[in-house]
């Protein structure tokens, strides 16, 4: 179900751990098997995940399938359902709120004509209000498909992130 | 030891000990949802908040550890002020269907609600609604919306029964309990869930909107199934059994209860309880009254003896049925003058009846083996023969015991194993002949047993080390153990083993008296307490050298018997067929001549002796079914129209003080075995691997509809190893066909590479199955 490069990566994070303790290692490699089926899916269901995959994850960690569904479904980085190409998260907590966090998801909402937690037609953008990402200092902050963090989000610079996505 | 004063009473706790602890040690209730002493500490609830002195804010009770000179206040304003604010926030999304709710009654969140809640809320918002969840044909969740995630469920499946089944998705108010997508909860001690859940977000399946809790009067009982012997509250209304639920026994069950424990009472209810006497003439089945029926029973007997002799009539009794009816059965047989008499319809080797000593039991306490440093089970599939000991070895295994598995099969036992052999039931002899040869090796020890042929493995070095390091050991034979043609060599070779390394060794007892059956001598080399008896045929030679007449007590020997073809073939040839039972069944009435109804665990006084060789004694929750009578009542009658002495008993309690007075349970207990040849060469051959299914044991438990809808009740496939299936030809996941004797079989066959080469799994007490032969004999796989 998984590459033999991810299954790699995979016992990576599970050598970060004591021996039985494989659980431990439950977020990076549901991190990993996400990110490959981003890059490989042919369709917006083959780059979320999905049950068998968090299945084969939880049988290769060698734990219970709903502990490993229960960390999927905790975490919003975790994609259960088919996302834009560009996955965009606000930030919306209270230290970016003050800082124009709620502008800066209304103006993107805006700006691509889509609401809080839609997709585009074009299955471009999704945008969704995300928790506290750590970098208050930097608000407004938002994430680009999981990985990437951008600050200090005012208009300009959205409109600049946005030209470049494009 | 600390030192803590809990609303100003002093006292001193163990470190380690956690303020609820404390509490509870000096009967100060702290109101709480998500601790229970049995499962990990969560805090998630937030009810037990109490005032700490010193603390700057209130700290839950349940994982606070107690520190030196704690003050602890539990009612102080600030303490209930704190509960009382939980308690609205629990209550914001919980809906107000109590009047409908099934836990209505016996509701911790409503109780606590009295006490600590609001009469009407601020809360004007809409609540949250959770969609129903399916955890199969035990638990409902129909009603998630109550959950107040207190992740007791979810706990208990990880901790207490192996497997974590039930998960809590999502995050904050999108949080719900749900087992994964598309599966039930199959755990065989499930049914826990629901007396854990404090509130009416799981529920029993069968009992739902039967009736009310407060309707129900509260009995004692001890379950029928397992050698455990689980105590029971079993609940009544209406002279009808409406639910059974676990009395807590520190020593036995726990807390818990088994699912066959819990559940199997709907089997007390079912429509086949046989419920007046019923007599076949003329090919048909009529009605009678208990008159007419004990007066052909007499007929019966008196005209076989008479034609054919004493030894042309069998009894064969069950391991189910109570001490005082088992005693009183032997007795009856033994007065009559007829010796035949056995309880061990499933056993295939008697070979060591002449050099068995004693009643075979556990050869510990239930504690004992659980806390044992190392322990061997052989030839026990666990979690279908025994589900609460096996969980209760998780435990141990927990706590650092080393469990070691010599079996047939190689089932999930949801924990670590030390180290195990996976045999054919062919070399199962000689997989304990290499412990002991490994033991007798690293002991530099002498052993009378010959094992000059047996080659050590790895595996059998690595139990033998762990047998002989541990402080204390424990070697125990399950049922394949007790079923298997060689049960004499494997209970021997125990033997050697224990003299060697100092281990305990016994049985797990099958079944809820099988121990009580060996006290009382309901065996044909054995009277009661082992006083010596005119050897008669056992079980098997009763089938094997068919009888004229058999009286069955309690028993369908189409589910019973090792060989269930056999066993019918001989009920078939029989003159007369005499069963009391608590069932009409279809092999009962096809084979039986005369059905006298007997009353069930829950309708007679009796007792159990359980594996550790506890007797239990037990009343009657409810009045017998129609005419069904107490068993040992029919017997005692029987004696006195056979003209017997030694039958005016009149209650249990008489026939249990006249039986307790002949001997001593505990100076009877014993596993010694004189001399027994050992033959530890491994034959080959097809050979079959015939368990039991967990809810097949008995006949109440196969009449609970609710348990026969479970994944463990599913219809029987066989199950082969890979390359057995491709030297036969035979393609995984098609029909085969199965032959044993005159029995043919097409069933399902699957592939399962975790079984020995050269067996074939298929479950044996199952109406699919009943025409096959004996459950660890040779058997013909081919092409369907």
């Amino acid at each position: 179900m998984l590459s033999a490069q991810s299954l790699a990566a995979i016992d990576r994070e599970v050598a970060k751990y004591p021996a039985d303790q494989a659980r431990s290692a439950v977020m990076g490699a549901l991190r990993i098997a996400l990110v490959e089926r981003r890059e490989t899916g042919k369709t917006p269901e083959e780059r979320c995940l999905n049950t068998e995959v968090i299945e084969f994850v939880a049988n290769y960690l060698n734990i219970a399938p709903v502990a490993a569904y229960e960390v999927a479904t905790f975490y919003n980085m975790y994609d259960m359902k088919p996302v834009g190409k560009y996955k965009i998260t606000v930030c919306t907590n209270l230290p970016c709120a003050l800082s124009g966090g709620v502008n800066a998801a209304e103006y993107i909402s805006k700006k691509l004509g889509i609401a809080i937690g839609e997709t585009s037609a074009d299955g471009k953008y999704t945008l969704l209000e995300g928790e506290c990402m750590g970098a208050c200092g930097d608000a407004p902050v938002l994430l680009v498909n999981n990985h990437k963090m951008c600050s200090f989000m005012t208009p300009e610079a959205i409109d600049k992130k946005l030209a470049e996505l494009n | 030891m600390l030192e803590i004063e809990i609303d100003g009473k002093k006292l001193t706790v163990p470190q380690g000990s956690t303020v609820m602890d404390a509490a509870h040690s000096v009967g100060t209730h702290i109101p709480h949802f998500c601790y229970h002493k049995k499962l990990s500490i969560a805090a998630n609830c937030r009810m037990c908040l109490v005032e700490v002195e010193k603390a700057p804010k209130p700290l839950p009770a349940c994982a606070t550890p107690v520190t030196d000179g704690m003050k602890v206040h539990t009612h102080s304003d600030l303490a209930k002020k704190a509960q009382a604010g939980v308690m609205e926030f629990l209550l914001i999304n919980h809906p107000l269907d109590c009047p409908i709710c099934d836990q209505g009654g016996e509701c911790q969140l409503q109780d606590l609600a009295v006490g600590y809640g609001n009469s009407t809320s601020r809360y004007q918002e809409e609540k949250r609604t959770v969609v129903a969840k399916d955890m199969g044909p035990l638990v409902s969740a129909e009603e998630m919306a109550r959950c107040i995630h207190c992740t007791r469920c979810v706990r208990f499946t990880e901790e207490i029964g192996g497997f974590q089944e039930i998960g809590m998705a999502n995050r904050s108010e999108f949080s719900e309990i749900m087992p994964y997508l598309g599966k039930t909860v199959n755990s065989e001690i499930s049914g826990n869930v629901i007396d854990l859940c404090p509130v009416g977000a799981l529920t029993s399946k069968p009992f739902r909107y039967t009736t009310r809790a407060w309707e129900l009067s509260r009995r004692k009982s001890v379950s029928p199934h397992d050698g455990l012997g689980s105590n029971l509250i079993v609940q009544v209304k209406s002279n009808e059994v409406m639910r059974v639920l676990p009395l807590e026994n520190e020593a036995i069950n726990e807390c818990w209860i088994a699912d066959r424990d819990r559940f199997s009472y709907e089997g007390l209810n079912s429509a086949e309880r046989l419920q007046k006497p019923m007599i076949k003439f003329d090919g048909k089945w009529h009605e009678t009254d208990w008159e007419t029926a004990l007066a052909y029973v007499v007929k019966g007997l008196n005209g076989v003896s008479a034609d054919h002799g004493k030894d042309a009539i069998g009894f064969l009794t069950s391991p189910h049925s109570t001490t005082e009816e088992l005693y009183l059965a032997q007795k009856l047989a033994r007065s009559f003058g007829v010796n035949n008499i056995d309880y061990r319809l499933r056993r295939s080797d008697f070979s060591a009846d002449a050099a068995q000593q004693g009643a075979q039991w556990l050869g510990s306490s239930i504690v004992e083996l659980t806390t044992a440093k190392s322990i061997l089970v052989v030839g026990s599939t666990q979690r279908k023969e025994q589900p609460l000991l096996a969980s209760r070895l998780r435990q141990a295994v927990k706590k650092g015991s080393a469990l070691n598995v010599i079996h047939v099969t190689d089932d999930a036992l949801l924990t670590a194993v030390n180290a195990k052999l996976i045999v054919s039931p062919l070399a199962l002899v000689n997989a304990l002949a290499q412990v002991l040869k490994a033991v007798v090796e690293l002991k530099s020890a002498q052993t009378a047993v010959d094992l000059a042929a047996v080659t050590v493995g790895a595996e059998a070095q690595a139990i033998a080390a762990s047998l002989s390091g541990a402080e204390s050991a424990a070697i125990v034979l399950g049922n394949v153990a007790q079923h298997h043609p060689a049960f004499a060599q494997l209970l021997k070779l125990a033997q050697e083993i224990s003299a060697l390394t100092g281990a305990r060794f016994g049985l797990l007892a099958e079944a809820a008296n099988s121990t009580g059956a060996e006290l009382v001598g309901a065996l044909p080399h054995r009277a009661a307490f082992g006083a010596a008896a005119t050897a008669g045929l056992n079980a098997a030679a009763m089938i094997a050298a068919p009888r004229k007449a058999y009286f069955l007590l309690n028993t369908e020997v189409e589910s019973d018997s090792y060989n269930p073809q056999a066993a019918v073939a001989a009920m078939k040839q029989a003159a007369t067929v005499i069963a009391l039972t608590a069932y009409k069944g279809a092999g009962l009435l096809d084979y039986a001549d005369v059905l006298l109804p007997i009353a069930p665990f829950s309708e007679t006084a009796g007792s159990f002796v359980n594996m550790e060789g506890k007797l239990q004694s037990f009343n009657g929750v409810v009045r017998p079914l129609g005419e069904t009578r107490p068993a040992w009542k029919v017997l005692r009658v029987l004696g006195n129209m056979l003209g017997l002495t030694g039958f005016e008993q009149n209650s249990a309690e008489e026939v249990r003080a006249e039986l307790l007075a002949k001997g001593s349970i505990e100076s009877s207990l014993s596993n010694a075995l004189g001399d027994v040849a050992i033959n530890a060469a491994v034959t080959t051959g097809l050979v079959r691997i015939g368990e039991v299914p967990l809810y097949q044991a008995d006949a109440i438990c196969r009449r609970a509809p609710s348990l026969q809808k479970t994944a463990d009740a599913a219809a029987p496939v066989a199950s082969a190893h890979s390359s057995v299936l491709a030297s036969l030809n035979v393609a995984a996941g098609s029909q085969a066909v199965l032959r044993q004797g005159s029995g043919e079989l097409k069933v399902l066959v699957e592939a399962d590479d975790s079984l020995p080469a050269d067996t074939v799994r298929l479950a044996t007490a199952h109406p699919l199955t009943a025409g096959l032969g004996g459950m660890f004999d040779s058997i013909a796989l081919s092409q369907g």
